[in-house]
């Protein structure tokens, strides 16, 4: 469901069934993916999943124990971690404590056998991109947790990387801090066209910055998509919960007219779907569960409004979050109770707990798991 | 001064051990300094003011030979001993990831005699009739055994460093162990390759721990009096030694007051620049 443009960019990074364990524990079982140039792609997985196992392996700190790396064309088995066209900006920034930060900036370029005075530009322009210019003289111990990220960003772009490898960069930064980074750092990474891989235990994060996501669970890749397909076409139950929120109701498939699909969901009710709507790697009749979005469930508030299907259903509790309130509603003939999120209006208060609600959805936001 | 009960609880606290830091180390030390200003005569101590015993600890060719030649002899165990030490502080942090604890444990066997028996076991080894003698002739590599190896400076040197390689792995260990290691990676990421890496960061930031090796190691060899009595011999002789012979055989406690307190500026000055030396070759962290 990869929502391809007319001009697919050359790959810059192939991944080919790459393993690596150590020892008894196996981190990853063989990870196959195409990292296109350009592009912000995130590795998105709960904790242990192999995510930073992947991002070293590419980085070079680690060999996979079978498969192979290619970045930009070029098998990178036997090539360690400083001969590679990578840089990394680690979770722990790992700024050099005893330089300055245009020495830390510069420490790549010294060695390059650059004239000074080159160096000293090329370094005031990285510190420049992340906004840190004036900065040059000061000691690690004297920035804050963002301006140490944006050094540890600078000190990797004043490479000129083909790939830069970024490990959970903002988790260790406060909320609001994160999430202006997080915009930053994207149009940033627009703005100079390198490749940047992000490794992210957020969804939502991972949802903001990326064109494409690789959902990682147990050291597989589960779903490799753009934000928009992820959200949209989950293919397992797993990734649809690890990805926003997801209400899950049971439902039985029954037979139906050639290319179509009869389904009985509890609490919904009865729908027919084309075959095409059904998931690859899916068998129509196999299908016992449906998925369905917070925002995809309308509380219908006034007699005229309609929807295509409408149910009803009890409100157990409310909360509001100012911009939105989410309901929680058990539908007639559920059991547990659905999430519906709904934007405020200025004219229209939170229906209270108790209160018996028409509820609208329809037939195309369904998202179907075997 | 008026102390408020926290204030004579914190002193109370640490009274044992400031009345014994008194007792034992700023007494003696205050005695040894008016000592140096007095003059000894025969039996009786002359108590005029004199600056004589330091005009003689300065100018007289004796006692400037064996002070540099204290300081040689430091300096040489020092290097060799922090030398030494950095591969085996290295290891022990970087290559051994099980039993670390085991290892430093191993590092202190040599603690386990008393430091007078390790020496004797020394004079075994090298010795006219020694191990090493008896080896090299019964293996034919020498016809008469080597003279050189005992009562000398380089035995002074080998038995010193051999005994303070501890007190040097330790710290040079400590702060080795203290670098976070995505630093390193950090320094590999940007193109450095094993060498340069260890030039530029793993060294830098060791700095602290070889300052303090070298300081623990330099200051109390170069007043060591035991190692050279046992195995120097007559030209591997120290200050300390002629400091013991004025205080006692020479019944001059004046001039070796004089001797010990020049001495002591002598290795204070050298133990400040080798501070501010390290410092600025990378021991500071901005
Ligand atoms: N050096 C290592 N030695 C042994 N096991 C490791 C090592 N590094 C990672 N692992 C294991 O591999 C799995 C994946 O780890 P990691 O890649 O760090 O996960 P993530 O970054 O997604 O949280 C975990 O089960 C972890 O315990
Ligand atoms: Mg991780």
């Amino acid at each position: 469901m990869t929502m391809d443009t007319t001009t697919t960019p050359r790959s810059i990074i192939e991944l080919k069934d790459v393993r690596k364990s150590y020892g008894k524990v196996t981190a990853l079982h063989g990870i196959d993916a195409t990292i296109r140039e350009g592009e912000f792609f995130s590795l998105l997985g709960p904790s242990g999943c192999g995510k930073t196992t992947l991002l070293r392996l590419i980085a070079g700190f680690d060999e996979p124990t079978s498969g192979s790396i290619e970045i930009d064309g070029k098998p990178m088995a036997g090539i360690s971690a400083n001969r590679r066209p990578t840089n990394m900006v680690f979770q722990s920034y790992a700024i050099f404590p005893h330089l300055s930060v245009a020495e830390n900036v510069g420490y790549g370029l010294v060695p390059k056998r650059m004239p000074k005075a080159e160096i000293a530009a090329e370094v005031d322009k990285a510190l420049r991109m992340v906004d840190l210019s004036g900065y040059g003289d000061r000691g690690a111990h004297e920035l804050s947790g963002g301006q140490r990220q944006r050094v540890a960003l600078a000190r990797a772009l004043v490479m000129r990387p083909k790939v830069v490898l970024l490990d959970e960069p903002l988790s260790a930064l406060d909320k609001k801090l994160r999430e202006q980074m997080q915009v930053e750092l994207r149009a940033l990474q627009q703005s100079i066209g390198i490749t940047f891989i992000l490794v992210t235990h957020d969804q939502e994060e991972a949802m903001i910055m990326s064109d494409r996501i690789a959902v990682m669970f147990d050291g597989h890749i589960a779903q490799l998509d753009s934000p928009q397909a992820l959200y949209r076409h989950p293919v397992s139950e797993r990734v649809a919960s690890f990805i926003g929120v997801m209400n899950f109701l049971p439902a039985t498939a029954k037979a139906a007219g050639e290319g179509e699909l009869a389904l009985d969901i509890a609490a919904l009710g009865a729908v027919t779907l084309p075959v095409a709507a059904v998931p690859e790697g899916i068998s129509p009749a196999k299908v016992t569960k449906i998925g369905v979005r917070p925002e995809m469930l309308t509380v219908l508030f006034d007699d005229s409004d309609h929807a295509e299907r409408v149910t009803e259903g009890v409100v157990v509790s409310t909360s509001y979050y100012g911009d939105m309130t989410y309901y929680s509603i058990v539908l007639d003939g559920a059991e547990k109770p659905v999430t519906i999120s709904m934007r405020n209006t200025a004219g229209r208060a939170v229906a209270p707990v108790g209160a018996r609600l028409r509820i609208g959805w329809g037939a195309e936001s369904i998202v179907l798991f075997s | 001064m008026r102390l408020d009960a926290e204030g004579r609880r914190g002193l109370t606290l640490i009274s044992p051990t400031l009345i014994y830091a008194l007792v034992m180390l700023a007494a003696p030390l205050a005695m040894v300094v008016t000592f140096s200003f007095w003059t000894q005569n025969y039996l009786d101590i002359d108590t005029t003011f004199t600056l004589d015993n330091y005009h003689e600890a300065w100018t007289q060719p004796i006692y400037q030979t064996l002070m540099a030649r204290s300081l040689i002899i430091s300096v040489v165990v020092t290097v060799v001993t922090v030398l030494l030490a950095f591969p085996v502080a290295y290891y022990i942090s970087f290559r051994v990831t099980r039993r670390k604890t085991l290892w430093l444990f191993l590092v202190t066997i040599p603690f386990w005699t008393s430091y007078l028996l390790r020496v004797f076991l020394w004079k075994v080894i090298l010795g006219y009739n020694g191990v090493l003698n008896s080896a090299l002739m019964g293996m034919g590599f020498i016809d008469e055994p080597l003279t050189f190896l005992l009562y000398n400076a380089n035995a002074v040197v080998l038995t010193l460093a051999h005994a303070w390689a501890p007190f040097a792995i330790l710290p040079i260990f400590v702060a080795l162990e203290k670098i976070d290691r995505s630093l390193l990676e950090a320094a590999e990421d940007l193109g450095d390759g094993p060498w340069r890496r260890f030039r530029r960061v793993t060294l830098p930031l060791a700095m602290p721990g070889v300052i303090a090796a070298t300081l623990i190691v330099l200051i109390p060899t170069v007043g060591d009096f035991i190692t050279p009595r046992l195995v120097g011999g007559t030209d591997g002789l120290m200050i300390a030694n002629m400091i013991q012979i004025q205080v006692g055989r020479a019944n001059n406690a004046p001039l070796g007051a004089a001797l010990a307190i020049s001495s002591m500026v002598v290795v204070g000055t050298l133990s400040v620049l080798i501070f501010l030396v390290g410092r600025r070759f990378g021991g500071r962290t901005r």
